[in-house]
């Protein structure tokens, strides 16, 4: 591989997986903030209210990390990706803007009201803000989708005199079907996160005995939104997902799957190592016939292996595709498994005294983060060798005037100032967790972590 | 159409620098202006809650322009990538020494984040003038459409010229001098007491050079790139730029001793858009010249196509004016003189 194209896909893999790990739990977060404050405004509870302030402190930390990680995504469409922005810029510019005229002023100019200003506002208005956020983090997470929906399945285009993409559509654009079910999937995988970060604060306090009227909440209302999301991760979002893969990147499908030879009846593999050396899984553990069904609804539809397409078709790193995509599947069954056993408790009463649960529930809180980041690695790098699928090939679309070497000196910068931003942010949240949900001078109840905790 | 994109994406980059650049200027003066915890604390609470809406505009000026001129978009972009590149750490280091400080009550943590809060707000200052300097003087772009400036080559005129030269290290301090007195203004519009009138002076020191330097750079840019002048003689409406640099650079002199904060910032904020805007005056139609005048990139030669831009005319207007409402009802919440012991900073 040409060292310069490396490093500016290295760039953009880093600083972009980076950046999504804090825009998940924002999305998860403010959905979950919505609710506690809806809760609270209901009830006029107060403890739903400090929990949302709670969780809203928690959220600006991660939020000001999501912002300043996510600047240079925007910058590095031309700066690492200029020959990319050229070609494709006419069409994709319009969610690109449109990020920032509708979901960024809406976000920013709320976020600062819901933390700062709740004496400043009625609690309805305060209750407003928050809708506001969760509203602009959401469409924040559409126009990205669609504009990677746009680099998976473009629709809505034409090919200008000059060669460069323009729009022919807005609404085709838009409405991209591919951007349907990978946002319904995204955001769900979001929430997840939140959900699983909720409840694992939660289960924390209940283990340690403290803020216990606080942690119940965390946990009840985690756990029951952990739930309902773990499932439809799986069905309809990732069903709909992986059959509009089959449909439009069968490919894609073939390499995430390992399946070098095309047959009916074709095996689910669960474990074993793609070997692509023999065109084989080494140490399989399969379910027969099972991949056509998922994919065709029938035992024995053929489905089309990687030998089915030209070698120069096939994603550049199938070894690391494959282990994505099956990471994100094996901790999707997890979760669903774990958040059923969860609610089960929860109904029959029992959860907040089933520590080996509270265990699995506190520990269980890396793994959304690990999915999340796992299943954008399939989306992408099963897109590969394409930037955009079919019409511009990856390694067409950097900078070819920024060398490798300026691109490694910004790289390692980046690097660098990440994993600052990375420890900083940890030692932050982790300073609020320790401090707990009433924080000095903003306690509305009477109830004393000194007192609670007996 | 593309005219038109023009003038929307240069008013919403004016947006960004009048709005960002009082909070860049009161970062500027932070260090010495504000002595005590308490006075630095007030200083981030009277940007506090609007310093990340300030900075969307950026990225939404960043996103406008990518949408409307895709291709100067990738040729500015990856030409500039080193100095803007640092930009953004210089933006991610700001936005944590912002928010960061806080969190924690030691005076350790807060002066480390100060300084990084300050020293970075100084040296996006910088940076802004000196990006702006680059597209005025032109930049070594060749028929492919594209350049690559390395930082500095030998500080001349070079035909490989570098980011940095005398000319745009002028406009660098042009704009360091310009967004502190403008943050100084707000200081003191937002404040009161001695960091109040820390402030005013800082702005008073401020004013002569940014009299003197405005005036040097005029004859500078004249000097470098005479065919400037030539909008000015087509359309004579653009004699009000002269008019109101010079009127607004009066109206601050006068009413900053006299008390008058909010007539002063508002001078100042017209000085920007003055400014910007003449600069904008004088480039139309180019966005971004070259070194060699056949290869210029205008917004003809970079503009996305005509459907793209009338649809996007739709939803932006649309988009415009709900952000226009957000920022009146955000200002107005936050409105007067700051107050200790309420909320976060």
């Amino acid at each position: 591989m040409d060292s310069a194209l490396f490093v500016h896909r290295l760039h953009f893999a880093f600083t972009a997986t980076f950046h999504y790990l804090f825009p998940q739990l924002t999305m998860g977060l403010a959905l979950l903030i919505v609710v506690l404050k809806t809760i609270g405004l209901r009830r006029s509870d107060p403890v739903y209210h400090e929990a949302a302030r709670f969780w809203g402190r928690i959220f600006g930390i991660n939020f000001v990390l999501g912002v300043v990680t996510g600047i240079p995504m925007e910058f590095q469409f031309g700066t690492n990706w200029s020959h990319f922005s050229r070609f494709a810029g006419g069409v994709i510019g319009q969610t690109l803007a449109m990020e920032g005229m509708f979901a960024f002023f809406l976000e920013s100019a709320f976020l600062g009201l819901f933390l700062y200003g709740e004496k400043r506002l009625s609690p309805r208005a305060h209750w407003l803000s928050a809708v506001a956020v969760f509203v602009g983090s959401w469409l924040s997470g559409y126009f990205i989708i669609a504009t990677d929906a746009f680099m998976q399945h473009p629709v809505g285009y034409f090919t200008a005199r000059d060669g460069s993409l323009q729009l022919a559509s807005f609404w085709d654009f838009v409405l991209n079907p591919w951007a349907g079910w990978q946002y319904a999937h995204n955001m769900s995988g979001a929430a997840i996160t939140g959900a699983f970060i909720v409840t694992s604060v939660g289960a924390f306090y209940l283990l340690s005995g403290k803020w216990t009227a606080h942690a119940r909440i965390y946990v009840k209302v985690g756990v029951i939104a952990g739930c309902v999301f773990s499932v439809l991760q799986i069905f309809p979002t990732g069903d709909g997902q992986g059959k509009m893969v089959a449909d439009l990147q069968p490919v894609t499908l073939a390499a995430m799957e390992g399946l070098f030879q095309g047959q009916s009846g074709a095996p689910l593999v669960i474990v074993g190592q793609p070997n692509e050396q023999q065109g084989k899984i080494d140490n399989p553990i399969e379910v027969p016939k099972m991949l056509s069904m998922l994919t065709y609804k029938r035992w024995n539809a053929n489905v089309r292996g990687l030998d089915a397409f030209p070698k120069q078709d096939w994603p550049g790193n199938i070894p690391l595709l494959y282990y994505s995509y099956h990471i994100m599947v094996g901790l999707g069954t997890f979760f669903v498994a774990v958040m059923v056993v969860a609610l089960f408790l929860l109904w029959r009463g029992t959860l907040f005294n089933a520590r080996w649960m509270l265990w699995i529930l506190m520990l269980a809180a890396p793994f959304p983060y690990i999915a999340n980041t796992a299943g954008w690695m399939t989306a992408e790098l099963g897109r590969q060798p394409w930037l955009v699928y079919g019409l511009m090939r990856t390694e067409a679309g950097y900078s070819t005037l920024v060398s490798a070497g300026n691109g490694m000196f910004t790289l390692l910068g980046f690097m660098g100032i990440y994993m600052v931003l990375g420890i900083l942010g940890l030692f932050l949240i982790r300073r609020e967790i320790e401090n707990g949900p009433v924080a000095g001078n903003e306690s509305v109840s009477n109830r004393h972590p000194a007192t609670e905790a007996k | 159409m593309a005219s038109l994109w023009f003038w929307i994406v240069a008013v919403m980059i004016t947006t960004y620098v009048v709005l960002d650049g009082f909070d860049l200027g009161a970062g500027a003066i932070y260090l010495i202006a504000a002595k005590t915890n308490d006075e630095r604390r007030r200083v981030l609470r009277a940007i506090g809650p609007v310093w990340d809406g300030n900075e969307v505009w950026l990225l939404a000026a960043g996103g406008t322009l990518y949408f409307a001129f895709p291709q100067l978009y990738a040729s500015s972009f990856s030409g500039f990538y080193l100095p803007l590149t640092i930009v953004l750490w210089l933006l991610i280091l700001r936005g944590i020494g912002i928010e960061f400080r806080a969190h924690i009550e030691n005076p350790v943590w807060q002066n480390f984040f100060d300084v990084v809060f300050s020293v970075s707000s100084i040296l996006l200052a910088v940076f802004f003038g000196a990006a702006l300097g680059n597209v005025v003087r032109g930049v070594p772009l060749d028929s492919s459409g594209y350049f690559f400036e390395p930082l500095w080559t030998n500080f001349k005129l070079s035909p490989q010229t570098g980011i940095l030269d005398w000319y745009t290290v002028l406009t660098g301090v042009i704009a360091l001098v310009t967004l502190t007195a403008h943050g100084s203004y707000y200081v003191a519009l937002k404040t009161d007491g001695d960091l109040g009138r820390r402030a005013r002076g800082f702005a008073l020191l401020c004013w002569p050079l940014q009299f003197f330097l405005t005036c040097i750079s005029m004859v500078a840019t004249y000097f470098i790139r005479p065919e400037i002048m030539a909008n000015y003689g087509k359309y004579p409406v653009g004699i009000l730029v002269p008019i109101v640099v010079a009127a607004s650079l009066a109206v601050m002199l006068w009413a900053n001793p006299k008390g008058k904060e909010k007539l002063a910032f508002v001078a100042s904020s017209l000085y920007i858009t003055a400014m910007l805007v003449g600069a904008a005056f004088a480039l139309y139609p180019v966005v971004l010249p070259a070194r060699d005048h056949q290869y210029n990139l205008t917004i003809y030669n970079t503009a996305a196509g005509s459907h793209g831009l009338s649809v996007g005319l739709v939803w932006w207007t649309f988009a415009a004016v709900l952000a226009v409402a957000y920022f009146v009802f955000v200002y107005r919440k936050f409105r007067g003189k700051v107050q200790l012991g309420e909320g976060h900073y």
